[in-house]
């Protein structure tokens, strides 16, 4: 089974450990993810690529219990697993919204590492990956 | 040029089969023509909010077909709060004396969902299931509760306080009152809020009768001045529903910049106002509300529930028809049944619901996806 991931620019993961690829404005410095070509804080178009710290802080969290409806493409019915989500504070550079790995135990303020994670099996068999923050 | 309510209407808010939004709207207008006493030729101008409804402004089939200039409004949960500003800067512009502002709407059972790219928000962030309204409410009071030591039992207060009205108002689509056990044992949506926290998009109208304030006496003895109607979106440092990130920076949200705006407008504070239309997309969102537009400090909310002075009979009313909690969400009609429910109430004709001692100022406030929030100010 191959493994792909689920946008083709939102992390590194295929060697090495993983990080999200964001941006940073060269005008004013704000950090976005994912990428963006504009500067929502100065209106600049010269973003650079950025690649975010793997450790954070969680700054909110809750639970995802129920299934989404569509644009939703992950397990449904019986297959469905509660997953967390939450913000993760990373570095003084960026919050990003992301899966969490557990829906128990989850504090703010505790520390927070990325990792790849298996997301569906799509149409051709590959094993869709994702990114989410586990506690470490 | 100052501007007052003369008319209200509303369809009631539930789930109604194969009757349409547009025959709901159609209601709605007659109901608050009714209650201005005028005609539909009378009419001079109209703003149609809806989500569902692509051309709410059809319902002139219904009505009449007088060419007036009917504008269609969406602006995401504070559509009926834009209408109702539109409509209500066109008389203070001067442009046209008397007008109408109607909201309808016709929503399926369950959370909104929709393209997550008409947002400005990358595919994947809604096939990963991130795109949804529920999940971003479940965060924000969690990290409220946990900042500003707020109990899930006061969440569960709120819900069965709001449901309590809602058993007294004729026109709410939840009628029927649920313990705080039952509500906290419901079951787990998002952390903290369990289902019955949670209001339900469904179907309804309410139309709105705007004149200019000095002409309000030919048409009612009991004009309501609007004497605020604020809309704002979100600055950037907000905490905002659908935001696959945030900057460090934090800033206040548009409920705040919109209700502050609205005061400075009325050129009164929040002590000075006795009934109170909050938006309770869930029980925390009333929570969170009640301090970001002004009736309390952060926390505060804790000794308020448990003391019950958010109750019709207490020191800050707040949802008396019950609230989204017991009336739902039909996005286009919201806002607007939150200032029927003001207008009632300030004209004394509010029944079995009425505040006592002739509350002179009330306030409504809407707010949503993407970032949008509309407040109005009302006194008699
Ligand atoms: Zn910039």
């Amino acid at each position: 089974m191959k493994r792909v991931p689920v946008a083709d620019d939102i992390l590194t993961w295929e060697t090495g450990d993983p990080q999200l690829i964001g941006s940073r404005c060269k005008q004013c410095a704000i950090v976005t993810f994912p990428a963006q070509e504009s500067c929502p804080r100065c209106a600049s178009t010269e973003m650079a690529q950025h690649l975010l710290p793997r450790r954070g802080r969680l700054w909110a969290w809750t639970t995802q219990e129920f299934p989404p409806p569509p644009p939703y493409a992950g397990p449904t019915g019986d297959a469905f697993v509660p997953f967390g989500v939450g913000y993760v504070e990373l570095g003084d550079e960026v919050r990003v919204e992301a899966r969490l790995t557990q829906t128990e135990g989850l504090e703010i303020g505790m520390d927070m590492e990325l990792e790849v994670v298996p997301f569906r099996t799509d149409d051709d068999g590959n094993e869709v990956v994702t990114f989410a923050f586990r506690p470490l | 040029m100052d501007v007052a309510i003369v008319g209200v209407g509303l369809h009631p808010f539930g789930r109604f089969g194969e009757v349409t939004g547009i025959d709901m709207g159609a209601v709605a207008i007659r109901r608050a023509l009714a209650d201005a006493g005028i005609e539909w030729r009378d009419i001079q101008f109209a703003f149609a909010g809806s989500y569902e409804i692509d051309n709410p402004d059809a319902v002139v089939a219904l009505m009449g077909l007088t060419g007036i200039p009917f504008t269609n409004v969406y602006n995401g949960c504070a559509t009926a709060g834009s209408v109702l500003a539109l409509a209500a800067d066109t008389i203070r512009l001067g442009k046209h004396d008397l007008g109408i502002a109607v909201g309808m709407d016709k929503h399926l059972p369950g959370a909104f969902s929709s393209d997550p790219r008409l947002y400005a928000c990358p595919s994947w962030y809604g096939e990963l299931g991130q795109f949804l309204t529920p999940k971003f409410f479940g965060m924000k009071i969690n990290k409220y509760m946990h900042d500003h030591g707020v109990s899930s039992a006061t969440l569960a207060k709120v819900v069965a306080k709001n449901l309590r009205n809602g058993a007294l108002n004729p026109n709410a689509f939840r009628r029927k009152p649920l313990s705080e056990e039952a509500i906290l044992g419901s079951r787990m949506l998002n952390y903290p809020l369990t289902q019955y926290m949670f209001c339900s998009p469904d179907e309804g109208a309410a139309a709105v009768i705007l004149c200019r304030a000095d002409q309000a006496h030919r048409y009612t003895d009991k004009p309501i001045y609007l004497r605020a109607s604020e809309v704002r979106t979100r600055r950037l440092g907000a905490f905002e529903v659908h935001s696959p990130w945030l900057p460090i920076e934090e800033t206040a949200g548009p409920t705040v910049d919109a209700s502050r705006a609205a005061f400075e407008a009325a050129g009164i504070g929040p002590e000075d106002v006795d009934v109170i239309q909050l938006q309770d997309t869930d029980a925390g969102a009333e929570v969170i509300h009640l301090a970001e537009n002004g009736f309390c400090a952060d926390g505060d909310q804790e000794a308020l529930v448990a003391d019950g002075e958010l109750e019709i009979d207490g020191r800050l009313p707040v949802n008396t028809d019950g609230g989204l909690l017991a009336n739902g969400e039909p996005i286009g009609a919201s806002g607007l049944r939150q200032v029927h429910e003001v207008v009632l109430q300030l004209r004394g004709e509010a029944g079995d619901r009425q505040v006592p001692g002739e509350p002179k100022v009330g306030y409504t406030q809407l707010y949503g996806a993407p970032g949008v929030a509309g407040v109005s100010i009302l006194s008699r």
